[in-house]
Protein backbone atom coordinates (compact mmCIF):
# COMPACT_ATOMS: atom_id res chain seq x y z
CA UNK A 1 0.00 0.00 0.00
CA UNK A 2 1.50 3.26 -0.85
CA UNK A 3 0.70 6.15 1.35
CA UNK A 4 1.92 9.50 1.54
CA UNK A 5 1.06 12.14 3.80
CA UNK A 6 -0.52 15.57 2.94
CA UNK A 7 -1.13 17.01 6.07
CA UNK A 8 1.14 17.33 9.42
CA UNK A 9 -0.79 17.96 12.86
CA UNK A 10 0.35 21.54 12.74
CA UNK A 11 -0.87 21.97 9.42
CA UNK A 12 -4.52 20.61 10.56
CA UNK A 13 -4.00 22.92 13.65
CA UNK A 14 -3.70 26.03 11.41
CA UNK A 15 -6.04 25.07 8.78
CA UNK A 16 -9.12 24.89 11.57
CA UNK A 17 -7.57 28.32 12.55
CA UNK A 18 -8.03 30.07 9.17
CA UNK A 19 -11.40 28.41 8.67
CA UNK A 20 -12.63 29.62 12.07
CA UNK A 21 -11.59 33.20 11.04
CA UNK A 22 -13.41 32.58 7.66
CA UNK A 23 -16.88 31.55 9.74
CA UNK A 24 -16.35 35.27 11.54
CA UNK A 25 -15.39 37.12 8.99
CA UNK A 26 -17.87 36.22 6.03
CA UNK A 27 -20.51 35.96 8.98
CA UNK A 28 -20.06 39.66 10.19
CA UNK A 29 -19.52 37.47 13.86
CA UNK A 30 -20.88 34.43 15.11
CA UNK A 31 -23.72 35.74 17.13
CA UNK A 32 -26.24 33.76 14.82
CA UNK A 33 -23.45 30.41 13.79
CA UNK A 34 -23.91 27.11 14.48
CA UNK A 35 -21.66 24.95 13.66
CA UNK A 36 -23.25 21.31 12.59
CA UNK A 37 -20.13 18.40 12.84
CA UNK A 38 -21.39 15.77 9.92
CA UNK A 39 -20.79 12.09 12.03
CA UNK A 40 -18.02 11.14 12.41
CA UNK A 41 -15.31 13.24 12.26
CA UNK A 42 -17.15 16.27 11.82
CA UNK A 43 -18.05 16.27 15.20
CA UNK A 44 -14.49 16.66 16.34
CA UNK A 45 -13.98 18.90 13.80
CA UNK A 46 -16.37 21.13 14.60
CA UNK A 47 -15.53 21.42 18.13
CA UNK A 48 -12.17 22.40 17.27
CA UNK A 49 -13.60 24.79 15.14
CA UNK A 50 -15.88 26.08 17.61
CA UNK A 51 -12.69 26.45 20.08
CA UNK A 52 -10.94 28.19 18.21
CA UNK A 53 -13.70 30.82 17.19
CA UNK A 54 -14.17 31.39 20.91
CA UNK A 55 -10.28 32.44 21.34
CA UNK A 56 -10.52 34.76 18.57
CA UNK A 57 -14.24 36.08 18.96
CA UNK A 58 -14.38 35.47 22.66
CA UNK A 59 -17.88 34.36 21.97
CA UNK A 60 -19.53 30.95 22.91
CA UNK A 61 -20.72 29.52 19.41
CA UNK A 62 -23.45 26.41 19.24
CA UNK A 63 -22.64 22.62 18.09
CA UNK A 64 -24.63 20.22 17.31
CA UNK A 65 -24.04 16.68 15.77
CA UNK A 66 -25.60 15.47 12.43
CA UNK A 67 -25.83 11.79 11.43
CA UNK A 68 -27.07 11.56 7.63
CA UNK A 69 -27.47 7.49 7.79
CA UNK A 70 -31.20 8.05 7.15
CA UNK A 71 -30.97 10.24 4.31
CA UNK A 72 -28.41 8.17 2.54
CA UNK A 73 -29.17 7.82 -1.54
CA UNK A 74 -26.90 4.11 -1.75
CA UNK A 75 -28.85 1.98 0.55
CA UNK A 76 -29.23 -0.32 -2.14
CA UNK A 77 -25.31 -0.69 -2.90
CA UNK A 78 -24.03 -0.24 0.51
CA UNK A 79 -26.24 -1.77 2.88
CA UNK A 80 -28.08 -0.96 5.70
CA UNK A 81 -25.03 -2.31 8.03
CA UNK A 82 -24.26 1.23 9.08
CA UNK A 83 -24.73 1.65 12.36
CA UNK A 84 -27.29 5.05 12.97
CA UNK A 85 -25.72 7.40 15.22
CA UNK A 86 -27.85 10.46 17.07
CA UNK A 87 -28.15 13.48 15.75
CA UNK A 88 -28.56 16.18 18.39
CA UNK A 89 -28.81 19.89 17.67
CA UNK A 90 -29.69 21.16 20.49
CA UNK A 91 -31.01 24.69 19.08
CA UNK A 92 -33.84 25.81 17.22
CA UNK A 93 -32.10 25.88 13.69
CA UNK A 94 -34.80 28.31 12.08
CA UNK A 95 -33.01 31.98 11.41
CA UNK A 96 -29.81 30.56 12.53
CA UNK A 97 -26.57 30.57 9.81
CA UNK A 98 -25.57 26.45 9.68
CA UNK A 99 -22.03 25.57 9.24
CA UNK A 100 -21.86 21.99 8.16
CA UNK A 101 -18.84 20.56 9.06
CA UNK A 102 -16.68 17.51 7.49
CA UNK A 103 -13.73 16.32 6.95
CA UNK A 104 -13.38 15.99 3.27
CA UNK A 105 -15.53 16.41 0.13
CA UNK A 106 -15.52 14.23 -2.40
CA UNK A 107 -18.66 13.48 -4.61
CA UNK A 108 -20.97 15.70 -2.46
CA UNK A 109 -23.65 13.51 -1.76
CA UNK A 110 -22.82 13.02 2.10
CA UNK A 111 -23.48 17.12 2.07
CA UNK A 112 -26.63 16.83 -0.65
CA UNK A 113 -27.85 14.71 2.31
CA UNK A 114 -26.83 16.52 5.10
CA UNK A 115 -28.65 19.22 3.31
CA UNK A 116 -31.88 17.35 3.74
CA UNK A 117 -31.65 16.31 7.00
CA UNK A 118 -30.92 19.78 8.36
CA UNK A 119 -34.01 21.01 6.32
CA UNK A 120 -36.12 18.60 7.96
CA UNK A 121 -35.03 19.85 11.14
CA UNK A 122 -36.02 23.45 10.65
CA UNK A 123 -35.67 26.18 8.30
CA UNK A 124 -32.40 27.85 8.15
CA UNK A 125 -31.17 31.64 7.08
CA UNK A 126 -28.23 30.16 5.34
CA UNK A 127 -26.26 26.84 5.34
CA UNK A 128 -22.52 26.80 4.85
CA UNK A 129 -20.11 24.28 4.52
CA UNK A 130 -16.48 24.01 6.00
CA UNK A 131 -14.35 21.03 5.44
CA UNK A 132 -10.76 20.06 5.76
CA UNK A 133 -9.99 18.57 2.95
CA UNK A 134 -11.57 19.28 -1.06
CA UNK A 135 -10.39 16.46 -2.99
CA UNK A 136 -12.62 17.22 -6.24
CA UNK A 137 -14.53 14.88 -8.17
CA UNK A 138 -17.80 16.28 -7.50
CA UNK A 139 -21.06 14.32 -8.84
CA UNK A 140 -23.32 17.41 -7.39
CA UNK A 141 -23.32 20.97 -7.93
CA UNK A 142 -21.78 21.40 -4.14
CA UNK A 143 -19.03 23.37 -2.98
CA UNK A 144 -16.95 24.12 0.25
CA UNK A 145 -16.92 27.98 1.68
CA UNK A 146 -14.67 27.22 3.86
CA UNK A 147 -11.67 24.79 2.79
CA UNK A 148 -8.85 24.03 4.89
CA UNK A 149 -6.79 22.86 1.97
CA UNK A 150 -7.44 21.92 -1.40
CA UNK A 151 -5.72 18.63 -2.53
CA UNK A 152 -5.88 17.38 -6.31
CA UNK A 153 -6.29 13.93 -6.16
CA UNK A 154 -7.53 10.67 -8.53
CA UNK A 155 -10.62 9.06 -8.46
CA UNK A 156 -8.71 5.90 -7.17
CA UNK A 157 -6.88 7.24 -4.24
CA UNK A 158 -8.33 7.59 -1.18
CA UNK A 159 -8.36 10.56 1.56
CA UNK A 160 -7.90 9.60 5.03
CA UNK A 161 -8.11 12.17 7.89
CA UNK A 162 -7.17 10.84 11.04
CA UNK A 163 -8.01 13.29 13.93
CA UNK A 164 -6.64 11.99 17.78
CA UNK A 165 -10.18 12.34 19.32
CA UNK A 166 -11.88 9.43 16.68
CA UNK A 167 -8.24 7.68 15.52
CA UNK A 168 -6.19 8.39 18.23
CA UNK A 169 -2.34 9.46 18.36
CA UNK A 170 -0.78 12.53 15.84
CA UNK A 171 -3.57 14.54 13.98
CA UNK A 172 -2.87 13.75 9.84
CA UNK A 173 -4.03 13.65 6.59
CA UNK A 174 -2.87 10.90 4.40
CA UNK A 175 -3.57 9.93 0.73
CA UNK A 176 -3.73 6.15 0.35
CA UNK A 177 -3.33 4.94 -3.25
CA UNK A 178 -6.08 2.54 -4.36
CA UNK A 179 -5.54 -1.63 -4.44
CA UNK A 180 -6.07 -1.77 -7.94
CA UNK B 1 -34.92 -20.98 -0.81
CA UNK B 2 -33.52 -22.30 2.69
CA UNK B 3 -34.70 -21.43 6.07
CA UNK B 4 -33.12 -21.66 9.63
CA UNK B 5 -34.58 -24.94 11.09
CA UNK B 6 -35.77 -23.21 13.77
CA UNK B 7 -38.77 -24.99 16.20
CA UNK B 8 -39.60 -22.51 18.60
CA UNK B 9 -38.39 -25.01 21.28
CA UNK B 10 -35.33 -26.24 20.39
CA UNK B 11 -32.26 -23.94 21.41
CA UNK B 12 -30.60 -22.83 18.05
CA UNK B 13 -26.89 -21.55 18.02
CA UNK B 14 -27.11 -18.07 16.31
CA UNK B 15 -24.53 -17.40 13.85
CA UNK B 16 -23.55 -13.63 14.22
CA UNK B 17 -21.83 -12.46 10.78
CA UNK B 18 -25.43 -13.97 8.92
CA UNK B 19 -26.68 -11.34 6.97
CA UNK B 20 -30.42 -11.02 8.39
CA UNK B 21 -33.19 -11.38 5.92
CA UNK B 22 -36.01 -11.94 8.20
CA UNK B 23 -37.25 -11.09 11.77
CA UNK B 24 -39.32 -14.84 12.91
CA UNK B 25 -37.98 -15.10 16.55
CA UNK B 26 -35.30 -13.86 18.71
CA UNK B 27 -34.16 -17.37 18.89
CA UNK B 28 -31.53 -16.51 16.19
CA UNK B 29 -30.63 -13.20 17.55
CA UNK B 30 -27.18 -12.80 19.11
CA UNK B 31 -26.86 -10.50 22.32
CA UNK B 32 -24.87 -8.14 20.04
CA UNK B 33 -27.60 -8.01 17.41
CA UNK B 34 -30.15 -7.19 20.25
CA UNK B 35 -28.06 -4.14 21.24
CA UNK B 36 -27.89 -3.19 17.68
CA UNK B 37 -30.98 -3.07 17.18
CA UNK B 38 -31.85 -1.06 20.69
CA UNK B 39 -28.96 1.26 19.65
CA UNK B 40 -30.35 1.86 16.20
CA UNK B 41 -33.94 2.36 17.71
CA UNK B 42 -32.28 4.87 19.91
CA UNK B 43 -31.49 6.69 17.07
CA UNK B 44 -34.54 6.39 15.56
CA UNK B 45 -37.10 7.40 18.94
CA UNK B 46 -34.98 10.90 18.22
CA UNK B 47 -36.59 11.38 14.34
CA UNK B 48 -40.02 10.56 16.26
CA UNK B 49 -39.46 13.38 18.37
CA UNK B 50 -38.92 16.14 15.81
CA UNK B 51 -41.64 18.36 14.56
CA UNK B 52 -41.70 16.86 11.29
CA UNK B 53 -40.88 12.76 12.04
CA UNK B 54 -40.11 11.62 8.43
CA UNK B 55 -37.15 10.45 7.05
CA UNK B 56 -36.29 9.74 3.16
CA UNK B 57 -34.54 6.25 4.02
CA UNK B 58 -37.24 3.76 2.84
CA UNK B 59 -38.74 5.66 -0.14
CA UNK B 60 -39.66 3.50 -3.11
CA UNK B 61 -39.83 0.24 -0.41
CA UNK B 62 -43.23 -1.34 0.19
CA UNK B 63 -44.28 -2.66 3.55
CA UNK B 64 -47.28 -4.94 3.66
CA UNK B 65 -49.45 -5.83 7.11
CA UNK B 66 -50.89 -8.81 6.48
CA UNK B 67 -53.00 -9.58 9.56
CA UNK B 68 -54.91 -12.58 10.21
CA UNK B 69 -55.58 -11.79 13.67
CA UNK B 70 -56.65 -8.68 14.82
CA UNK B 71 -54.42 -5.90 16.80
CA UNK B 72 -54.96 -2.08 17.66
CA UNK B 73 -51.12 -1.28 18.49
CA UNK B 74 -48.77 -3.86 16.39
CA UNK B 75 -50.52 -3.42 13.14
CA UNK B 76 -50.42 0.75 13.71
CA UNK B 77 -47.19 0.88 15.14
CA UNK B 78 -45.57 -0.96 12.09
CA UNK B 79 -47.46 1.16 9.64
CA UNK B 80 -46.59 4.44 11.73
CA UNK B 81 -42.61 3.17 11.62
CA UNK B 82 -42.88 2.31 7.85
CA UNK B 83 -44.13 5.91 6.89
CA UNK B 84 -42.28 7.60 9.09
CA UNK B 85 -39.53 5.67 7.07
CA UNK B 86 -40.85 7.05 3.77
CA UNK B 87 -42.03 3.26 2.64
CA UNK B 88 -45.37 2.92 0.95
CA UNK B 89 -47.43 0.53 3.25
CA UNK B 90 -50.42 -1.47 2.61
CA UNK B 91 -52.66 -3.57 4.95
CA UNK B 92 -54.23 -6.73 4.58
CA UNK B 93 -56.77 -8.06 7.18
CA UNK B 94 -58.24 -11.61 6.80
CA UNK B 95 -61.70 -10.18 7.00
CA UNK B 96 -62.65 -9.01 3.93
CA UNK B 97 -60.07 -10.74 1.99
CA UNK B 98 -59.85 -13.15 -0.30
CA UNK B 99 -58.99 -15.30 2.54
CA UNK B 100 -62.62 -15.55 3.19
CA UNK B 101 -63.36 -17.40 -0.09
CA UNK B 102 -60.45 -19.81 1.15
CA UNK B 103 -57.44 -18.43 -0.44
CA UNK B 104 -54.24 -20.00 1.48
CA UNK B 105 -51.52 -18.42 3.09
CA UNK B 106 -48.90 -19.13 0.39
CA UNK B 107 -51.29 -17.83 -2.38
CA UNK B 108 -51.49 -14.57 -0.54
CA UNK B 109 -48.11 -13.92 0.23
CA UNK B 110 -47.64 -14.79 -3.83
CA UNK B 111 -50.14 -12.59 -4.52
CA UNK B 112 -48.29 -9.77 -2.23
CA UNK B 113 -45.30 -10.08 -3.79
CA UNK B 114 -46.70 -10.13 -7.50
CA UNK B 115 -47.86 -6.60 -5.71
CA UNK B 116 -44.39 -5.62 -4.89
CA UNK B 117 -43.81 -5.74 -1.48
CA UNK B 118 -40.17 -5.90 0.40
CA UNK B 119 -40.95 -6.24 3.52
CA UNK B 120 -44.15 -8.45 4.77
CA UNK B 121 -45.30 -8.08 8.57
CA UNK B 122 -47.48 -10.83 9.12
CA UNK B 123 -49.92 -11.53 12.49
CA UNK B 124 -51.23 -15.23 12.26
CA UNK B 125 -52.80 -17.69 14.74
CA UNK B 126 -51.29 -20.16 13.72
CA UNK B 127 -47.71 -21.17 15.50
CA UNK B 128 -45.23 -21.27 12.92
CA UNK B 129 -47.00 -19.23 9.72
CA UNK B 130 -44.69 -16.74 9.37
CA UNK B 131 -41.76 -19.80 8.58
CA UNK B 132 -44.16 -20.77 5.41
CA UNK B 133 -44.91 -17.39 4.47
CA UNK B 134 -40.54 -17.24 4.47
CA UNK B 135 -40.31 -20.03 2.61
CA UNK B 136 -42.74 -18.50 0.10
CA UNK B 137 -41.22 -14.97 -0.77
CA UNK B 138 -38.63 -13.53 -1.64
CA UNK B 139 -38.69 -10.57 0.31
CA UNK B 140 -38.32 -10.08 3.94
CA UNK B 141 -40.83 -11.52 6.54
CA UNK B 142 -41.08 -9.71 10.25
CA UNK B 143 -43.27 -12.22 12.37
CA UNK B 144 -46.07 -9.73 13.94
CA UNK B 145 -47.05 -12.19 16.36
CA UNK B 146 -47.78 -16.02 15.41
CA UNK B 147 -50.40 -18.13 17.72
CA UNK B 148 -48.30 -18.56 21.39
CA UNK B 149 -45.18 -19.33 19.65
CA UNK B 150 -43.51 -15.97 19.27
CA UNK B 151 -43.84 -11.88 19.12
CA UNK B 152 -40.36 -10.67 18.53
CA UNK B 153 -41.10 -6.78 17.99
CA UNK B 154 -42.79 -6.88 20.98
CA UNK B 155 -39.77 -8.46 23.39
CA UNK B 156 -37.35 -5.91 21.60
CA UNK B 157 -39.56 -3.07 22.39
CA UNK B 158 -40.11 -4.51 26.07
CA UNK B 159 -36.50 -5.00 25.97
CA UNK B 160 -35.46 -1.14 24.99
CA UNK B 161 -38.35 0.40 27.37
CA UNK B 162 -36.25 -1.63 29.91
CA UNK B 163 -32.94 -0.41 28.96
CA UNK B 164 -34.42 2.89 28.45
CA UNK B 165 -35.63 3.16 32.03
CA UNK B 166 -33.06 0.84 34.09
CA UNK B 167 -30.05 1.36 32.56
CA UNK B 168 -27.66 -2.00 31.21
CA UNK B 169 -29.70 -5.69 30.89
CA UNK B 170 -27.53 -7.30 32.27
CA UNK B 171 -28.48 -8.72 35.60
CA UNK B 172 -31.75 -7.15 36.20
CA UNK B 173 -34.16 -9.51 37.42
CA UNK B 174 -37.17 -9.80 35.26
CA UNK B 175 -40.56 -12.10 36.92
CA UNK B 176 -43.00 -12.59 34.01
CA UNK B 177 -46.29 -13.15 35.28
CA UNK B 178 -49.52 -14.21 34.18
CA UNK B 179 -50.65 -16.39 31.07
CA UNK B 180 -47.54 -17.85 29.56
CA UNK B 181 -49.20 -20.93 28.31
CA UNK B 182 -50.85 -18.77 25.68
CA UNK B 183 -48.05 -15.97 25.50
CA UNK B 184 -45.98 -15.52 22.78
CA UNK B 185 -45.12 -11.84 23.99
CA UNK B 186 -43.35 -14.54 27.24
CA UNK B 187 -41.80 -17.03 24.86
CA UNK B 188 -39.75 -14.24 22.51
CA UNK B 189 -38.70 -12.04 25.41
CA UNK B 190 -37.22 -15.35 27.55
CA UNK B 191 -35.19 -16.02 24.56
CA UNK B 192 -34.29 -11.87 24.34
CA UNK B 193 -34.45 -11.71 28.54
CA UNK B 194 -32.03 -14.20 28.19
CA UNK B 195 -29.32 -13.82 25.44
CA UNK B 196 -28.71 -10.30 27.26
CA UNK B 197 -27.99 -11.83 30.40
CA UNK B 198 -30.97 -10.98 32.50
CA UNK B 199 -32.71 -13.60 35.21
CA UNK B 200 -36.08 -14.59 34.04
CA UNK B 201 -38.54 -16.00 36.43
CA UNK B 202 -41.99 -17.08 35.42
CA UNK B 203 -45.01 -16.86 37.52
CA UNK B 204 -48.30 -18.15 36.70
CA UNK B 205 -51.00 -20.64 38.59
CA UNK B 206 -49.58 -24.01 37.64
CA UNK B 207 -52.21 -24.91 34.99
CA UNK B 208 -51.04 -21.56 33.05
CA UNK B 209 -47.68 -22.23 33.24
CA UNK B 210 -47.56 -25.01 30.44
CA UNK B 211 -44.71 -27.78 30.77
CA UNK B 212 -42.31 -27.10 33.17
CA UNK B 213 -39.88 -29.89 32.38
CA UNK B 214 -39.96 -28.15 28.84
CA UNK B 215 -38.71 -25.19 30.30
CA UNK B 216 -36.53 -26.13 32.28
CA UNK B 217 -34.87 -28.55 29.58
CA UNK B 218 -35.12 -25.78 26.80
CA UNK B 219 -33.64 -22.79 29.25
CA UNK B 220 -31.65 -24.24 32.38
CA UNK B 221 -31.19 -20.94 34.03
CA UNK B 222 -35.12 -20.15 33.29
CA UNK B 223 -37.16 -20.03 36.83
CA UNK B 224 -40.58 -20.96 37.80
CA UNK B 225 -42.38 -19.43 40.80
CA UNK B 226 -45.94 -20.09 42.11
CA UNK B 227 -46.01 -17.05 44.53
CA UNK B 228 -45.65 -13.51 43.13
CA UNK B 229 -45.55 -12.15 46.92
CA UNK B 230 -42.31 -14.21 47.13
CA UNK B 231 -40.30 -13.35 44.51
CA UNK B 232 -41.55 -9.54 44.19
CA UNK B 233 -38.62 -7.30 46.68
CA UNK B 234 -36.56 -9.15 44.56
CA UNK B 235 -37.85 -8.00 41.18
CA UNK B 236 -36.33 -5.11 38.77
CA UNK B 237 -39.07 -5.46 35.86
CA UNK B 238 -42.31 -6.91 36.36
CA UNK B 239 -44.28 -8.04 33.81
CA UNK B 240 -48.06 -8.94 33.34
CA UNK B 241 -49.71 -10.34 30.73
CA UNK B 242 -52.65 -10.40 29.47
CA UNK B 243 -55.13 -13.77 30.36
CA UNK B 244 -56.16 -14.76 26.72
CA UNK B 245 -59.50 -15.69 27.56
CA UNK B 246 -59.90 -16.59 23.71
CA UNK B 247 -57.26 -19.20 23.57
CA UNK B 248 -57.89 -20.27 27.01
CA UNK B 249 -60.00 -23.89 27.42
CA UNK B 250 -62.61 -23.85 29.97
CA UNK B 251 -61.01 -25.05 33.52
CA UNK B 252 -57.57 -23.79 33.28
CA UNK B 253 -58.94 -21.25 35.98
CA UNK B 254 -61.31 -21.55 39.04
CA UNK B 255 -62.26 -17.82 39.22
CA UNK B 256 -60.90 -14.52 37.63
CA UNK B 257 -61.10 -13.29 41.28
CA UNK B 258 -59.22 -15.86 42.48
CA UNK B 259 -56.51 -15.43 40.19
CA UNK B 260 -56.62 -11.69 40.65
CA UNK B 261 -56.33 -12.00 44.31
CA UNK B 262 -52.75 -14.12 43.73
CA UNK B 263 -51.05 -12.90 40.81
CA UNK B 264 -52.75 -9.54 40.04
CA UNK B 265 -50.03 -6.77 39.84
CA UNK B 266 -52.20 -4.16 42.59
CA UNK B 267 -50.85 -1.44 44.49
CA UNK B 268 -50.06 -3.47 47.66
CA UNK B 269 -47.58 -5.34 45.27
CA UNK B 270 -46.49 -2.18 43.71
CA UNK B 271 -45.57 -0.79 46.94
CA UNK B 272 -43.32 -4.23 47.56
CA UNK B 273 -41.27 -3.81 44.61
CA UNK B 274 -37.61 -2.44 45.39
CA UNK B 275 -37.62 1.59 44.32
CA UNK B 276 -36.28 1.68 40.99
CA UNK B 277 -38.34 -1.31 39.67
CA UNK B 278 -40.96 -0.73 36.69
CA UNK B 279 -43.77 -2.72 35.52
CA UNK B 280 -44.98 -3.53 32.13
CA UNK B 281 -47.95 -4.87 29.94
CA UNK B 282 -47.84 -5.55 26.42
CA UNK B 283 -51.26 -5.07 26.47
CA UNK B 284 -54.13 -4.65 25.19
CA UNK B 285 -54.91 -5.02 29.40
CA UNK B 286 -57.40 -6.89 31.06
CA UNK B 287 -57.93 -3.94 33.76
CA UNK B 288 -59.35 -5.13 36.54
CA UNK B 289 -58.02 -8.96 36.04
CA UNK B 290 -53.95 -9.40 35.74
CA UNK B 291 -53.38 -5.41 36.54
CA UNK B 292 -55.67 -2.98 38.21
CA UNK B 293 -55.97 -0.09 36.73
CA UNK B 294 -54.23 1.77 39.72
CA UNK B 295 -50.85 -0.48 39.15
CA UNK B 296 -51.39 0.85 35.41
CA UNK B 297 -51.12 4.21 35.52
CA UNK B 298 -49.07 4.55 38.55
CA UNK B 299 -45.51 6.10 38.09
CA UNK B 300 -43.83 2.91 37.81
CA UNK B 301 -45.73 1.82 34.95
CA UNK B 302 -44.06 2.22 31.50
CA UNK B 303 -46.89 1.12 29.24
CA UNK B 304 -47.40 4.11 28.02
CA UNK B 305 -43.68 4.43 26.97
CA UNK B 306 -43.66 0.79 25.38
CA UNK B 307 -46.26 1.51 22.97
CA UNK B 308 -44.34 5.08 21.84
CA UNK B 309 -41.18 2.72 21.96
CA UNK B 310 -42.51 0.06 19.66
CA UNK B 311 -42.69 2.90 16.36
CA UNK B 312 -38.44 3.46 16.93
CA UNK B 313 -38.02 -0.51 17.57
CA UNK B 314 -39.90 -1.34 14.35
CA UNK B 315 -38.53 1.48 12.48
CA UNK B 316 -34.53 0.06 13.52
CA UNK B 317 -35.83 -3.60 12.42
CA UNK B 318 -37.87 -2.56 9.11
CA UNK B 319 -34.12 -0.42 7.91
CA UNK B 320 -32.33 -3.56 9.46
CA UNK B 321 -33.63 -5.98 6.85
CA UNK B 322 -33.89 -3.20 4.02
CA UNK B 323 -30.25 -3.29 2.96
CA UNK B 324 -30.79 -5.13 -0.13
CA UNK B 325 -33.24 -4.59 -3.51
CA UNK B 326 -35.25 -8.02 -3.31
CA UNK B 327 -36.34 -7.24 -6.85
Amino acid sequence: MNERQIMTADEVRRAIARVAHEIGERNGGVQNVVLVGIYRRGIPLAKRIAAAIQQIEGSTVAIGALDITLYRDDLEIRGAATQIQHTNIPVDITGKIIVLVDDVLYTGRTIRAALDAVTDLGRPDRIQLAVLVDRGHRELPIRADFVGKNVPTAASEDVAVRLNEVDGGDDAVMITRGAV
Amino acid sequence: MSMPAVSPFVPWIPTPNRKRRHVLDLDDFSAAEIIDVLDAATSMKEVLGRSVPQVPILRGRTVVNVFYEESTRTRMSFELAARTLSASTMSMTAKGSSVEKGESLIDTIRTIQALGADIIVIRHGESGAPYLAAQHFKGSIINAGDGRHAHPSQALLDLFTIRERLGELKGLNVTIVGDILHSRVARSNIWGMLRCGMNVTLCAPSTLIGDVRMWQETFPTLKISYDLDAIIPDTDVLMGLRLQKERMQAGLLPALREYSTYFGINQTRIDKLPDHAIVMHPGPMNEGVEIMPEAADSPRSVIEAQVTNGVAVRMALLYRLSGEATA
